[in-house]
């Protein structure tokens, strides 16, 4: 589904992603973990083009996605992604961060999209909101409301870039729960992430990048019951 | 008791007497029609110019900050001078005309940067969540950065608009009879500065302040989507 294709990225002189080539199968939930400054926020944000790859080219279904021909605002509109930091528009009521995209994008009429809200909204326990402004909402709750409201666009794939590392405690696991629900139903995720508990639990697959490169990769089970880089280790035996 | 009804007698000669205060409405007239086609011309080109300065072509890029560098490096009263001796000699002879244009034109400069800092202050977060929903960048800026850039821009677009009901006190230079003006007409016949000065000043200020209030409020009620 992804294809990655010797992909490097650097901002100015530092080299950030140092010729990664990856693969990304419909179905699977790929976990990007690693220290900070590893790459992996940079690697998911070259997926969409939010950061452009200094070299090495993207592929989504076929598609160059760095190509300057394609057309990336209908690549994105099929790739979800939620932020740290939701995002959320402050100046609109729920409903309206919700069908703002599907309605300008043309994807479905407002009712239509009001209605793929509500119905969103009631799968997160969040119906009753859907006129409030995000301004009223506790953490976990804006997460949820962003989820919902990349999955408005029907994307093929969702990407999550560190998507509770800006919440309180306790209020992970209503995110983590969403997420669990979306990747039981066939989503394809990649997921940047700290919570190893949600790697191992939810992951297809685990990536754990260091200073620009994919060092090691596995199916979650085995990954952290033997990692077999020294840096892995180490890594691990800091988080768990 | 003799000093105040020396100040009252001098206000009376300034504002009451032969109906002197139809000079000061006639300038105030003035000054506010000014103020108001400046600002019409700058709220709008200001726009342009900050659209311009934001491009990713540097064709747009370059004239609009070679502008907003000019203007902003020329005193006022000089740049109303040349519009009106120089640019538009043989284009108008309506100074009020010259005088709007002129203002506008200085205050564009001021209004783009106005824009760009409230553009600039909105979270790039949110240019990313609009983009990687597939909205185009600008239905983005429409939709989400405006509306938001607007919030921001309000308090300083506030003091732009006082600062240009101040700053228009110079057209005397053009011979256009605005509230400041009204100063010299009444001192030539009363001797005594005091009066129209002090009438003068309270009418600035009310302008001022009234515009003050007027925008607070529309503040406000930008601000409920946050508050609530």
């Amino acid at each position: 589904m992804i294809d990655v294709e010797h992909l490097s990225k650097s901002f100015g002189s530092h080299l950030v992603l140092d010729d990664i080539s990856e693969h990304i199968e419909q179905g699977e939930k790929v976990v990007i973990i690693g220290p900070s400054g590893s790459g992996k926020s940079t690697f998911l944000r070259c997926m969409n083009l939010l950061e452009t790859p200094t070299k090495g080219k993207i592929i989504f279904e076929g598609t160059v996605v760095n190509d300057k021909k394609t057309d990336i605002n209908a690549v994105r509109r099929q790739m979800g992604m939620v932020f740290q930091h939701f995002n959320l528009f402050p100046n609109m009521t729920i409903r309206k961060n919700i069908t703002l995209a599907p309605v300008q994008t043309k994807l479905m009429g407002q009712e239509e999209a009001d209605e793929t809200a509500m119905k969103l909204l009631d799968r997160v326990g969040l119906k009753d909101r859907a006129e409030s402004y995000p301004s009223q909402l506790s953490g976990g709750q804006k997460q949820r409301i962003a989820i919902v409201r990349a999955l408005a666009m029907k994307p093929k794939v969702m990407l999550f870039d560190e998507p509770t590392s800006a919440l309180d405690p306790e209020m992970v696991g209503e995110v983590l729960d969403v997420m669990k629900e979306l990747a039981n139903e066939g989503m394809t995720m990649v997921v940047v992430t700290h919570e190893m508990g949600f790697a191992r639990e939810v992951g297809s697959r685990v990536l754990f990048m260091d200073g620009g490169h994919i060092l090691e990769q596995n199916e979650p089970h085995a990954f952290f019951a033997n990692p077999k880089e020294q840096r892995t280790i180490d890594f691990l035996s800091k988080v768990l | 008791m003799e000093m105040l009804l020396d100040l009252l007698d001098k206000l009376y000669q300034a504002f009451l007497y032969q109906d002197r205060w139809r000079l000061y409405l006639d300038g105030l007239g003035v000054t506010v029609s000014i103020t108001l086609g400046a600002i019409c011309i700058s709220t709008v080109l200001g726009m342009v110019l900050c659209l311009m300065k934001l491009s990713r072509y540097k064709i747009l890029r370059w004239p609009a900050q070679a502008y907003i560098d000019i203007i902003r490096g020329i005193p006022v009263v000089v740049q109303l001078l040349i519009m009106y001796n120089v640019v538009l000699l043989n284009v108008t002879d309506n100074k009020m005309v010259v005088a709007i244009v002129a203002f506008g034109l200085n205050s564009s400069a001021y209004m783009a940067e106005i824009y760009r800092s409230g553009i600039n202050a909105v979270d790039p977060g949110q240019m990313e969540a609009g983009r990687s929903l597939g909205l185009t960048k600008t239905q983005t800026m429409w939709h989400i950065i405006f509306p938001q850039a607007i919030k921001n821009c309000l308090p300083t677009y506030t003091s732009e608009f006082i600062v240009l009901v101040k700053e228009t006190a110079v057209v005397g230079y053009i011979a256009l009879t605005d509230l400041t003006k009204v100063y010299s007409a009444i001192q030539s016949k009363t001797y005594d500065a005091f009066g129209p000065l002090l009438i003068i000043a309270v009418a600035y200020f009310c302008i001022t302040k009234v515009l003050s209030i007027i925008f607070a409020r529309m503040e406000r009620r930008l601000r409920t989507s946050d508050r609530r």
